[in-house]
């Protein structure tokens, strides 16, 4: 690691202002950011934990919206969320180990956009918004590609807002030493539509499945995907998998998803 | 930096630089040696301590992000005054729960830690229902323990050991 200064505050204000180094980064759990400071892949001025701040915890449902603070661990979300959003539940249950999940937050994960996370596909198929401390994000614009986001320098992200589907569940496609999805789908049912979010997959990072949205729209079953096709033009490949078959599995896991949706 | 770390009990007063991990401080400026450095980066579980009772990786956390936190490492799980070893730790020796021991101390604090997950009702992606009423299944304890690594695969006695000592403990 390169040299950093280190910043504990107590209360959101002191952390927007504490951000406002030049090169000061935000630290959530860590568990991302310490690996990549250990290969000295970022030299950040200062680092401003962001574990003691009572604002950005807490994960609540309010009508027909489930709010998750920024700070909400991994193994938080899986346990709180289990009753009233059993997809988004299920998938922070997979994420990583009980370790990394007793650490990792969701503001973390959504911050940093790993083009294989698995949080941005929930948010991207729920069409959910990304709360700062500025200003609300839709997901469609939250997310501009590979370990890139609408976040300003500075910008913390207190909460994430995920309108409640009827229907939902999550599918990926682990790579097995990582657990990280070779290609994630995460597909959430509402009443009047579909969001397919796929996560893993694309050179770009999540984007939505929209032909199959429209087509998951008129007929909620496995087969109604059938006659899609997904382009293997722009998807990822390495010695995991091939373009062509991440493209081939993007189908597969969005069948599987319908399937047990719940 | 200034961090003050309670550790297996005891208040320790470190100055340290803000990149120490909590493993490093605990092994090279405390002298705790039991929790081992596998892989440094979050992957095998070696390095498991509990920090508030919740297990973490001891290489993927800044000592100084733990100022005042309650850490137990592996030196702190025998229990009593005469400093015995804790259910857990008598059963890794009944059931012959290693070969090497590197993983050891990673996989005693980390079922430590998910006993005591068990026993709030904490449910696993393997857990059928929310009943709060977990049976360590072999699906069960794979799951919960699946952040830690044995490579020299001594998993039967490793499974073996966590179920008695879960069972020991009232648990099934």
């Amino acid at each position: 690691m390169y040299a950093f200064e280190f910043e504990r505050p107590g209360s959101l204000d002191a952390a927007v202002k504490a951000l406002q180094e030049e090169d000061a980064q935000a630290l959530g759990g860590g568990q991302t950011l310490i690996p990549t400071l250990k290969q000295r892949l970022a030299m950040p001025s200062k680092l401003v934990s962001l574990k003691g701040i009572a604002e950005l915890q807490g994960i609540a449902q309010e009508g027909d919206v489930l709010k998750v603070g920024g700070g909400s661990t991994h193994g938080a979300v899986a346990r709180e969320t289990k009753g009233i959003f059993a997809g988004l539940s299920l998938m922070a249950s997979k994420i990583g180990d009980p370790a990394v999940r007793n650490r990792g937050t969701m503001g973390g994960s959504l911050a940093n956009n790993d083009p294989a996370a698995c949080y941005p596909a929930a948010l991207m198929a729920t069409r959910g918004t990304v709360v700062t401390n500025t200003r609300e994000i839709a997901a469609e614009e939250y997310f501009q590609g590979l370990f890139t986001t609408a976040l300003e320098e500075g910008e913390i992200i207190t909460s994430i807002r995920f309108p409640l589907p009827e229907k939902s569940n999550y599918q990926k496609f682990e790579q097995p030493a990582s657990r990280f999805p070779l290609v994630g789908v995460f597909v959430a049912k509402y009443g009047d539509r579909v969001g397919v979010g796929v996560t893993g997959a694309s050179e770009d990072g999540v984007f939505a499945w929209k032909e199959a949205e429209e087509a998951l729209a008129g007929n909620f079953a496995p087969e109604a995907v059938d006659d899609l096709w997904v382009s293997a033009e722009g998807m990822m490949s390495d010695l995991h998998g091939t373009a062509e078959y991440r493209a081939h599995l993007v189908k597969v896991m969005t069948k599987r998803a319908v399937a047990a949706a719940e | 930096m200034q961090t003050t770390l309670s550790i297996n009990g005891t208040e320790h007063r470190l100055d340290l630089d803000t990149r120490v991990t909590l493993l490093d401080a605990l092994r090279d400026h405390l002298g705790l040696c039991g929790s081992k450095k596998g892989c440094d980066h979050g992957q095998c579980g070696a390095c498991t301590v509990l920090v508030g009772g919740r297990r973490i990786n001891a290489c993927l956390t800044l000592a100084v992000m733990h100022d005042g936190d309650e850490i137990t490492t592996v030196e702190g799980l025998a229990e009593g005054a005469d400093g015995g070893l804790s259910p857990l730790q008598r059963a890794f020796i009944t059931h012959d729960g290693f070969q090497c021991g590197y993983c050891t101390p990673g996989q005693l604090c980390s079922a430590t830690g998910m006993l005591g997950e068990l026993a709030e009702g904490w449910p696993s992606h393997a857990s059928a229902d929310l009943d709060g009423n977990y049976e360590l299944s072999q699906e069960e304890l794979s799951e919960r323990m699946s952040g830690n690594i044995c490579r020299c695969s001594c998993y039967p006695g490793i499974n073996a050991a966590i179920r008695d000592a879960a069972g020991a403990e009232g648990r099934k």
